[in-house]
């Protein structure tokens, strides 16, 4: 093979794979209808969650002990809850509080689980077997009975959710992560790369990552939605996000009570909850299209 | 003789496993903030109740003792005792189990009368508008949390509809228990058969396409034989492995369920627990759970070994 | 000469795909006399297995047939319904595929996957076709057929499958077998057993077969004539002797060029340069051209169908005396 005597820096100017792929990215995500419709079902969830003053014309802890359990009207466009708040309002507040937070919630077991899986993956042996072991002891509690004994001790609200969920969720990444580092770690480019003498760590994050990353994103669209799935969960037993933030599980919490007269209190922030999942979903399978190699 | 071995073998490999979930079991206490005792009692939290908990829970002790204490009482089947009942964790989960293994009954029997059809209508006719159809169905699945398809069931069938199913509680006799769980299984039900679609498709797709499923046509055997002794037969390995480890999560959906139905079991145990600042009551339950899923693995992989020729017992 | 048992005509075999449809076999033809053995060559990607595949009527999903006739005994297979199709196989034309190790179902026990063919397709009884599965593996050099029939596919080793395989492919006593490269994954020693065992099976029998593979040495040794296949098309065919001795299409010559013959050492072992077109955008004319040494202009425009020289051969070569003149000055096998 020609070059193999080449220096390092020679070596860095070969185009990382990943290019070619980000190219025809580019190209092609317009016309992937997976990927468009995702985007636009999240966009419009994102942008009325971001602008959320601009959308809502009371504020969500505005209490009207006049009109409580009011049905939907021209004042109050999907009624009013038990304390005369607005459920328009509060529905899309909550969506800040619940996209914000599932999105970082899987941002740190992404990042902490990725680092750990290229290691385990690229140095193998010893740490790779303690990695798994880890691995092994956290898979074997269910997901959500980890879940809530984590928020039990360390206590209910957004940052309870946080330590909870990294705790656990980082396992997911790990493995895909570890299990890609080690089929790529055999490629003929990383071999080329580490007789010319690059440091382990160059090699990982410059050549190995950016290749095995995108199962990893991949992977965090399913898992937000898990995820928020999850915290509107904690929150309809009262241990999530606490009151008077709303949540969309709190609220499904507060309408449970009325659900004979008033249903839509209870139906709606879960039918939220239900758009956006979708929404992700079509995002990840159109992500999961257009980064699969032709 | 070999798979007696085998098993052996396995259960050994599980101890460490085990070890390590009693090791995080043990932990949680000291994951607390501030003095676990205090904090637990909250508003309880007289000087007499926190040193008398001090004292139970061992917490004036170095660590390793506390820990070689919650073993010792452990290997003795003893969980502790609840803050808030006044019986035993033991007891305590004893009483409950019955409705949560209905629950997990149930459900399994559902999840896989609608996810194996689903699948294999999916996996025959790849890329078909059933396929497609089928694809659908986990997106929707996946978003739905649990606890709300639960809340819009008993809305449609418990209140609406002819009021078909109790809204909760758990009846009465083995016909009362059936038909309090018909709403409470299904829902969790639906929560799994996505995953279980997804994965029950991918492995028949791949048996269909695989090199002997031609062979066998290339006998000119029928089809409906093809797809029952060939296909089928290889499928079946990887359902059961699929099921097995999705049980853990299928676990978790059960949770909350027995909640918002009412159900007394051991999940809404440890919610209300939870709730109610139980410590030694949720400490127990999560470790019960854990040891339960690494049996239902061993079990599994068992399963699998009975079915698949395959498996190398050495 | 007697009706051939196997006739293709002009047969396309589409594959569509996101990125275009891929033309896997675009006007391949070629006659199977009775109880001839017909080798289909040519390098991977040239269609050769599709074309097998289309005879059976099992090409995987998506591909299917986009145009032409398959004759078996005058009939054509392509038009006919899926039942009578089903019935035809095993009984009347069977295959042997490439990878034993995946071609035979896991969790079935080698012996009932041999009698399965006779115990469904021909209704014989459970006792019979185990009877003649035994038969069977005996036949095929099978030692201790009465154990191994119990055992499974992974416990058996690579030669001793790919004679289950054979064993099951004549289980129902076809006439026509199709061997997909039967003999690729195995080691060379076994390579050579399994062939002389289709060859002695093949004249006891009076079969005939139809055998791809890419290996001019394999047709060499067990065909008695060949058709040659290059970007889904057959550019030349004739009996093995004369094709070897003169080629009539610059692609079969290249590919004796490139095989090496231990009897007469050759200066220089050639390959041919460049690559096979793009099955989704071939080019216009003859798909050889771009890599042809003879290349002319006329051989870049307009199709170049096969075309019978003498009744035994033919050539979709337009300038066919240009590798029959090369071979003269540079002989490819010994002998002249």
């Amino acid at each position: 093979m020609a070059g193999a005597a080449a220096s390092p820096a020679v070596v860095e100017q070969l185009p990382a794979i990943p290019v070619e792929r980000a190219r025809g990215f580019r190209n092609r995500w317009y016309r992937t209808p997976s990927f468009v419709a995702g985007l636009v079902i999240l966009g419009t969830i994102v942008i009325l969650a971001v602008f959320a003053p601009l959308f809502a014309r009371y504020d969500p802890a505005a209490q009207d002990l006049h009109n409580i359990l009011k049905g939907p009207s021209s004042a109050h466009w999907l009624g009013t809850d038990q304390l005369g708040r607005d459920v328009w309002a509060r529905l899309i507040y909550a969506a800040r509080v619940d996209l914000k937070v599932g999105f970082l919630a899987v941002l740190l077991p992404f990042c902490i689980g990725t680092v750990l899986g290229c290691i385990a993956g690229y140095y193998g042996r010893r740490f790779d077997t303690l990695t798994m072991y880890l691995v092994n002891v956290v898979v074997a509690f269910p997901f959500f009975v980890l879940i809530l004994a984590m928020v039990f001790v360390i206590g209910p609200g957004e940052r309870g959710i946080y330590i909870a969920i990294t705790l656990v969720g980082w396992v997911s990444y790990t493995r895909i992560i570890r299990a890609e580092i080690i089929v790529a770690k055999r490629q003929e480019y990383v071999l080329a790369v580490q007789a010319a003498g690059l440091r382990d760590s160059r090699i990982i994050v410059r050549h190995l990552l950016p290749n095995v990353i995108t199962q990893s994103v991949v992977f965090a669209m399913s898992d937000i939605i898990l995820t928020i799935g999850a915290i509107v969960t904690l929150g309809y037993l009262g241990l999530g996000i606490q009151p008077p933030t709303p949540d969309w599980g709190n609220m499904i919490a507060d309408g449970q009570t009325f659900i004979t007269t008033r249903w839509e209190l209870s139906t709606i922030p879960g039918l939220a909850v239900v758009i956006t999942g979708i929404g992700l979903s079509l995002l990840g399978d159109g992500l999961a299209d257009l980064l699969r190699p032709e | 003789m070999d798979r007696l071995s085998y098993v052996f073998r396995r259960l050994l490999q599980l101890i460490p496993v085990a070890f390590g979930v009693t090791l995080i079991c043990f932990f949680m206490i000291h994951l607390i903030p501030g003095d676990p005792a205090r904090t637990m009692l909250g508003v309880h939290a007289t000087p007499e109740a926190v040193a008398r908990l001090h004292k139970q829970w061992g917490l004036d002790q170095p660590l390793i003792n506390q820990y070689l204490d919650f073993m010792d009482r452990l290997l003795h089947g003893d969980l502790g005792e609840s803050l808030f009942y006044n019986l035993d964790v033991k007891t305590l989960l004893m009483q409950r189990v019955g409705p949560t293994l209905w629950l997990l009954g149930m459900t399994t029997i559902f999840a896989v009368i609608i996810a194996v059809p689903l699948a294999t209508l999916a996996a025959t006719k790849k890329d078909s508008s059933r396929d497609q159809a089928v694809r659908v169905v986990p997106m929707f699945g996946l978003a739905m949390p649990p606890f709300w398809v639960g809340i819009v069931l008993i809305l449609l069938f418990g209140l609406h509809l002819g009021r078909l199913f109790p809204v909760g509680g758990y009846g009465d006799g083995l016909a009362g228990h059936i038909h309090s769980m018909i709403l409470p299984a299904f829902t969790v039900a639906l929560f799994i058969s996505p995953i279980l679609i997804r994965s029950l498709r991918a492995s028949l797709l791949n048996v269909l396409e695989s090199d002997y499923i031609t062979t066998a046509r290339s006998k000119g055997i029928s089809e409906r034989r093809v797809v029952i002794r060939h296909a089928v037969r290889n499928g079946i390995i990887s359902m059961v492995t699929v099921l097995g480890l999705n049980i853990a999560y299928l676990v978790g959906g059960t949770l909350v369920i027995e909640k918002v139905f009412a159900l007394p079991g051991i999940g809404a145990l440890m919610i209300d627990s939870i709730l109610q600042r139980d410590f030694t009551v949720v400490q127990g339950i999560t470790l019960v759970f854990a040891i339960l899923v690494v049996l239902i693995n061993l079990i599994t992989d068992i399963v699998h070994s009975l079915l698949d020729p395959r498996v190398r017992f050495d | 000469m007697s009706e051939p048992i196997l006739e293709v005509r002009d047969l396309h075999v589409e594959i569509p795909l996101t990125r275009g449809t891929v033309r896997a076999v675009d006007g391949a033809s070629f006659t199977v006399a009775p109880g001839e053995a017909m080798g289909l060559v040519g390098e991977s990607g040239s269609g050769k297995s599709m074309t097998l595949r289309a005879i059976l009527g099992l090409l995987p999903h998506p591909a299917g047939i986009a145009g032409g006739e398959i004759l078996y005994e005058g009939a054509d297979l392509v038009t006919m319904s899926a039942k009578k199709l089903q019935d035809l196989r095993g009984k009347e034309i069977s295959m042997i595929f490439q990878e034993p190790m995946t071609a035979l179902n896991p969790v079935m026990r080698v012996g009932d996957q041999i009698a399965e063919g006779p115990l469904a397709h021909l209704r014989m009884g459970k006792s019979a076709s185990q009877e003649r599965a035994l038969d069977l593996m005996r036949q095929v050099g099978i030692p201790d057929p009465e154990r191994r029939a119990r055992a499974f596919p992974h416990e058996l080793s690579g030669g001793m499958r790919q004679r289950v395989m054979i064993a099951i492919a004549l289980s129902c006593e076809p006439k026509l077998i199709l061997c997909d490269e039967p003999t690729t994954a195995l080691d060379v020693t076994i390579q050579d057993q399994i062939l002389k065992l289709l060859r002695s099976l093949r004249e006891e029998r009076g079969l005939s077969v139809v055998f791809v593979t890419h290996d001019l040495a394999v047709v060499a040794q067990t065909c008695q004539r060949l058709a040659v296949m290059y970007a889904g098309q057959v550019v030349e065919t004739g009996s093995i002797d004369e094709t070897f001795r003169s080629p009539r299409h610059p692609y079969t010559l290249g590919l004796l060029r490139s095989v090496p013959d231990l009897e007469d050492v050759r200066d220089l072992l050639r390959s041919i340069p460049g690559t096979p077109p793009d099955p989704v955008h071939p080019p216009e004319g003859c798909r050889f051209a771009p890599r042809c040494e003879f290349a002319q202009p006329d051989c870049m425009v307009g199709d170049k169908p096969l075309r019978s020289i003498t009744p035994t051969r033919s050539t979709a070569c337009i300038h066919d005396d240009a590798p029959a003149r090369a071979v003269q000055l540079e002989p490819v096998i010994a002998g002249g």
